[in-house]
C-alpha cells in the first residue's frame, strides 16, 4: 500500500534544503509518492523515516522464491480477492507430503508418481510444485538420510517439516543450495528458527493456532530480522481454515496490515483422495499460497491443477492459439479441412477429437480474439468475412487439392454467405466437439 | 489485529421447494434453499441458515452419450424415468429429484407434451420428495410441454425451468398459476441473469420464488467464467442488488460429464490414471467449484459423487 505525497512529507527533514534536486522537501514527497525519485537522494532522512518508507513501498503481500532455477516456486504479491477484480497472479503451489520414516524404496517410487504428476492443458504445461519431507521421529540422521534421496530423486523445491532447529540445521547444510523452505518457526522455536533462515538465507512458515498468536509470532520473526515468511495456521476444519485464509488475504489487502502481507500455506486435513482433493480445490481457489497433499494419484491430482489453471487465468484475456493452418497427423492434399476459432480451450478440444479419430486433417483456426465459436459468432468476430479472410492468409488453397471445408455446426447459418466469399464448398460439421470422429469418418466413405 | 468483516445489507431470498398436504400438495418433505447474509462459508461473518442440497438427475430418455463409468449404478433404471426416480430416493436418499425432459427435444426423442404431462404425475405418484423440472432447452416445444407439465403438477410447488431471456412469459405465466418456483437461465451473463429475473418479476412474479441458472461449464471448460459470474453476482445481492439475490442452481452433472477427463478410458489416457475415481472426482470437483462461488442447489448424476460432494458440503457446514 503506498503512502501519499503528504503522508511521506511528514516523515522528511523539512528543512528545503534543495540537496536532493528539488526546491522543497514537500516536491521531493509528491515525486516519492509517484515512485519517480528513490529516498537516498536526501541525505539527511532519519533511520526510522527509512524504514517506514520501505515498508510502505512494499506490495501488500510479499512475493516469495523457493528453490531455484526453472522450476522454483514463486507465490504471494497477489493484490486482489476476486478473480474479478483483475487476475491472480503466482499460481498456488501443489506440494506433497513424505516421511522419513518410509523406507528407501517406498519414498523412490513415491518421487517417481511425483513426477509423472506433470500434464499439459489447452496448450500449457500443469505441474505440481513442492516436495514436503517430514521428520517423524526427531532422528538427524534419518532425516537427512531421507533428504538425500529426495535431492538425488526430484528437482522440485523442497520444504523441511519439523519443529526441531537442530534438525532442520543439520538437512540445511546438505539442502541449503536448494533454496528449501523450512516448516515451521512456533511460539516455542522462533528465535533458533529466525536465526536459521537468516544465515541460510531460506523462507521460513511462521506457524500458529490463531491469527492473534499469528500476528505477535510474524512480529517476533520481523524483530529478529526474518522477511521472506510464509503463513500457517495449522490443522481446522475447512470453513475455519477459509474463514483464516480471507482474512489474511483481506487484511493484507484491504489494511495493509502488515503481518498478514505474506503468502499462506495449508496442508489438507482429509485422508480420503476425494475428500482431500475437494478440500484442497477450496484452499486453491481461496487464497493459499501452498497446498500440500497426501495422496498422489494421477486423478485426484489432475482436477487440483486444473482448478489452478482455470482460476490463474486472466479474465481479461482469454488464452489464444496462434491463428494458423496446423497439420493433425500425416496429412495429405486430400485431408479434410475443419475450421474453428483461436480461442485455446476451443481449438484444443477439436485438436484432440481429430487426434482421437485417427483420421490426418488440417484445423484452421481464425482470430475470434480469444473467442469462442457462438461467442465469437454473437460478437462478429467468427463470421463469413473472417473465415474468407484467413482462408486466404493461411494458404488452404496451397496445402489441398480440393475446395471443401468444414466449419462448426453452431455457425451452420454461415454456410451460404461464407461460401459466396470464400468460393469454397462448406460442410456443416457437428455441433460438438466429440461429434468429430464419427463425423470425420462418415466424411470419409 | 481486528478482523475484517464485511457490513453486508443484502440477503439471498430464501426459496422454498415442495408442497406438503398443509399446503396443499402431496410432498412428504420440503427442501429450503438460500437465506445467505455472507459470501460461501464465512461463518463469522453472516448467516447461511441453509446447507446446500444436492438434486439427482433423471432424464425421461435413456442417455445415449453417458459413459459406462456413469450408467452402471443405475443399471436397466436408466430405461425407465419412473423406475430410476425412485432408485434415487431410495438406495441413494436424495432430498429432491431434477427429472430432466431431454426426450421432448425436436432432435432428440421428441416427446410429446401429453407424454411428460403423464411421466411427471407418474413420478409424483412413485416419490415423495420434491421436484425440479427442466425442459430440453427448445424455446417453441418448452412452451408446449412445460405449460402442460406445470399443471400437471399444480400445487406441489415444483421447480421448473428454464425461463430465459427471450422465452419466459408462458413459463412465467404458468408457475404462476400453478404454485411453482421458477429458474431464470442466462448463458454465463450477469446482466442477463438480472434482465431475466426483472422480466419474470415484472409479469407479477415474487422474487422469494425464482432461482438463478447461471449456466456453468465443467473444470476445465470454462469453468473460470462461471465462477467468476456466480462471484460478481453474489457480491451484488450482498451488497443490496435485489435482482440478482436468489439462490443458484447449477447444472454440475451434466456439465461435468461432457468433459474428456471424466468421460475417457484409462486405456486411451493412461497416464490420469483409474476411470471409475477420475469420472467421479470430476463430477465431485465440478460442484465444488460452484460450491465455493455460492451455489445453492447442485444437480448431480454418479452416485458416488452425490455421496462425496453431501459429505463434503456436511463438513464443510462444521463451524
Amino acid at each position: 500500500m503506498g503512502l501519499s505525497g503528504l503522508e511521506i512529507y511528514k516523515l522528511l527533514p523539512k528543512t528545503n534544503c534543495k540537496k536532493c534536486g528539488f526546491p522543497t522537501c514537500l516536491a521531493f514527497a509528491m515525486q516519492l509518492a509517484a515512485k519517480k525519485v528513490s529516498l537516498d537522494k536526501c541525505p539527511d532522512v532519519t533511520e526510522e523515516a527509512k524504514k517506514a518508507l520501505e515498508s510502505a513501498a512494499q506490495p501488500p503481500i510479499k512475493l516469495i522464491t523457493i528453490g531455484k532455477g526453472e522450476d522454483a516456486l514463486e507465490i504471494g504479491n497477489e493484490t486482489v480477492l476476486f478473480r474479478h477484480e483483475e487476475k491472480f497472479y503466482h499460481p498456488a503451489g501443489i506440494g506433497f507430503l513424505l516421511e522419513d520414516t518410509s523406507s528407501e524404496q517406498d519414498l523412490r517410487k513415491a518421487l517417481e508418481e511425483i513426477k509423472k504428476l506433470d500434464f499439459e492443458r489447452v496448450g500449457q504445461r500443469i505441474k505440481v510444485n513442492l516436495v514436503a519431507l517430514s521428520c517423524k521421529n526427531n532422528d538427524a540422521s534419518k532425516f537427512e538420510s531421507a533428504l538425500k534421496i529426495i535431492l538425488e530423486g526430484s528437482n522440485l523445491p523442497i520444504a523441511l517439516v519439523s519443529d526441531e532447529p537442530s534438525i532442520i540445521g543439520k538437512a540445511l547444510e546438505v539442502s541449503k543450495d536448494k533454496i528449501p523452505l523450512i516448516y515451521r518457526a512456533t511460539k516455542a522455536n522462533f528465535k533458533e528458527m529466525a536465526k536459521l533462515s537468516k544465515s541460510f538465507k531460506v523462507p521460513l512458515v511462521a506457524s500458529a493456532p490463531t491469527l492473534e498468536e499469528l500476528e505477535s509470532l510474524v512480529k517476533n520473526l520481523n524483530a529478529e530480522g526474518v522477511q521472506d515468511i510464509v503463513l500457517d495456521t495449522g490443522e481446522k476444519n475447512i470453513a475455519e481454515k477459509l474463514w483464516d485464509l480471507t482474512q489474511i488475504r483481506r487484511l493484507a489487502l484491504k489494511k495493509a496490515f502488515r503481518p498478514f502481507g505474506y503468502p499462506v500455506i495449508a496442508f489438507t486435513k482429509s485422508e480420503d483422495p476425494l475428500q482431500e482433493a475437494a478440500e484442497a480445490l477450496t484452499y486453491v481457489a481461496k487464497y493459499a499460497g501452498i497446498v500440500v497433499l497426501k495422496n498422489r494419484n494421477p486423478w485426484n491430482v489432475l482436477p487440483i491443477l486444473t482448478v489452478r489453471q482455470n482460476l490463474y487465468t486472466d479474465p481479461q484475456k482469454p488464452l489464444q492459439v496462434e491463428s494458423k493452418i496446423y497439420e493433425i497427423g500425416k496429412v495429405s492434399d486430400k485431408s479434410p479441412v475443419l475450421v474453428t476459432t483461436n480461442f485455446s480451450l476451443t481449438y484444443y478440444t477439436v485438436e484432440s477429437e481429430v487426434e482421437s479419430g485417427k483420421i490426418p486433417s488440417y484445423i484452421v483456426s481464425c482470430d475470434s480474439e480469444g473467442m469462442s465459436v457462438l461467442t465469437a459468432w454473437a460478437a462478429e468476430k467468427f463470421t463469413a468475412e473472417t473465415i474468407a479472410k484467413t482462408l486466404e492468409k493461411v494458404g488452404v488453397k496451397d496445402k489441398v487439392s480440393h475446395k471443401e471445408i468444414i466449419i462448426p455446426g453452431y455457425v451452420a447459418v454461415l454456410s451460404g454467405k461464407l461460401e459466396e466469399e470464400s468460393g469454397w464448398k462448406v460442410t456443416v460439421g457437428p455441433r460438438e466437439a466429440s461429434g468429430i470422429p464419427s463425423f470425420l469418418k462418415k466424411l470419409g466413405k | 489485529m481486528e478482523v475484517s468483516k464485511e457490513n453486508w445489507t443484502g440477503k439471498i431470498s430464501v426459496v422454498t421447494i415442495g408442497a406438503t398436504d398443509k399446503e396443499g400438495g402431496t410432498r412428504s418433505s420440503q427442501v429450503t434453499l438460500g437465506g445467505e447474509t455472507t459470501l460461501p462459508y464465512l461463518f463469522k461473518e453472516g448467516d447461511i441458515p441453509n446447507t446446500p442440497v444436492i438434486a439427482m438427475e433423471v432424464l425421461d430418455i435413456e442417455p445415449t452419450d453417458w459413459p459406462e463409468v456413469l450408467k452402471k449404478p443405475f443399471g436397466d433404471a436408466l430405461k425407465d424415468p419412473v423406475k430410476w426416480a425412485v432408485k434415487c430416493v431410495e438406495e441413494y436418499k436424495t432430498p429432491l429429484i431434477c427429472v430432466k425432459l431431454t426426450g421432448t427435444h425436436p432432435d432428440f426423442g421428441n416427446k410429446s407434451a401429453e407424454d411428460s404431462a403423464k411421466l411427471i404425475k407418474d413420478i409424483l405418484q412413485a416419490v415423495k420428495v420434491p421436484l425440479i423440472i427442466l425442459g430440453s432447452g427448445d424455446d417453441e416445444k418448452d412452451n408446449l410441454v412445460l405449460a402442460r407439465v406445470s399443471e400437471a403438477s399444480k400445487g406441489e410447488r415444483c421447480l421448473i425451468g428454464d425461463a430465459t431471456e427471450k422465452n419466459y412469459k408462458t413459463l412465467t405465466a404458468s408457475c404462476l398459476a400453478d404454485g411453482h418456483n421458477i429458474v431464470g437461465q442466462s448463458p454465463i451473463d450477469i446482466n442477463i441473469a438480472k434482465q431475466v429475473n426483472i422480466l419474470i418479476s415484472e409479469m407479477g412474479f415474487p422474487l422469494d420464488r425464482i432461482v438463478i441458472n447461471p449456466t456453468i461449464g465443467a473444470l476445465g471448460y470454462g469453468m473460470e467464467y462461471a465462477y467468476s459470474i456466480m462471484e460478481r453476482a453474489r457480491n451484488a445481492a450482498l451488497i443490496g442488488d435485489k435482482m440478482l439475490s436468489m439462490p443458484f442452481i447449477c447444472l454440475v452433472g451434466q456439465e461435468a460429464w461432457r468433459a474428456k477427463e471424466a468421460k475417457a478410458l484409462s486405456s486411451e489416457h493412461p497416464e490420469w490414471g483409474d476411470e471409475y475415481s477420475r469420472g467421479v472426482l470430476w463430477e465431485i470437483e465440478t460442484a465444488v467449484c460452484v460450491l465455493v462461488a455460492g451455489a445453492d442447489i447442485l444437480i448431480m448424476r454418479h452416485p458416488k459423487a452425490v455421496e462425496e460432494t453431501k459429505k463434503y458440503i456436511d463438513n464443510l457446514m462444521k463451524r
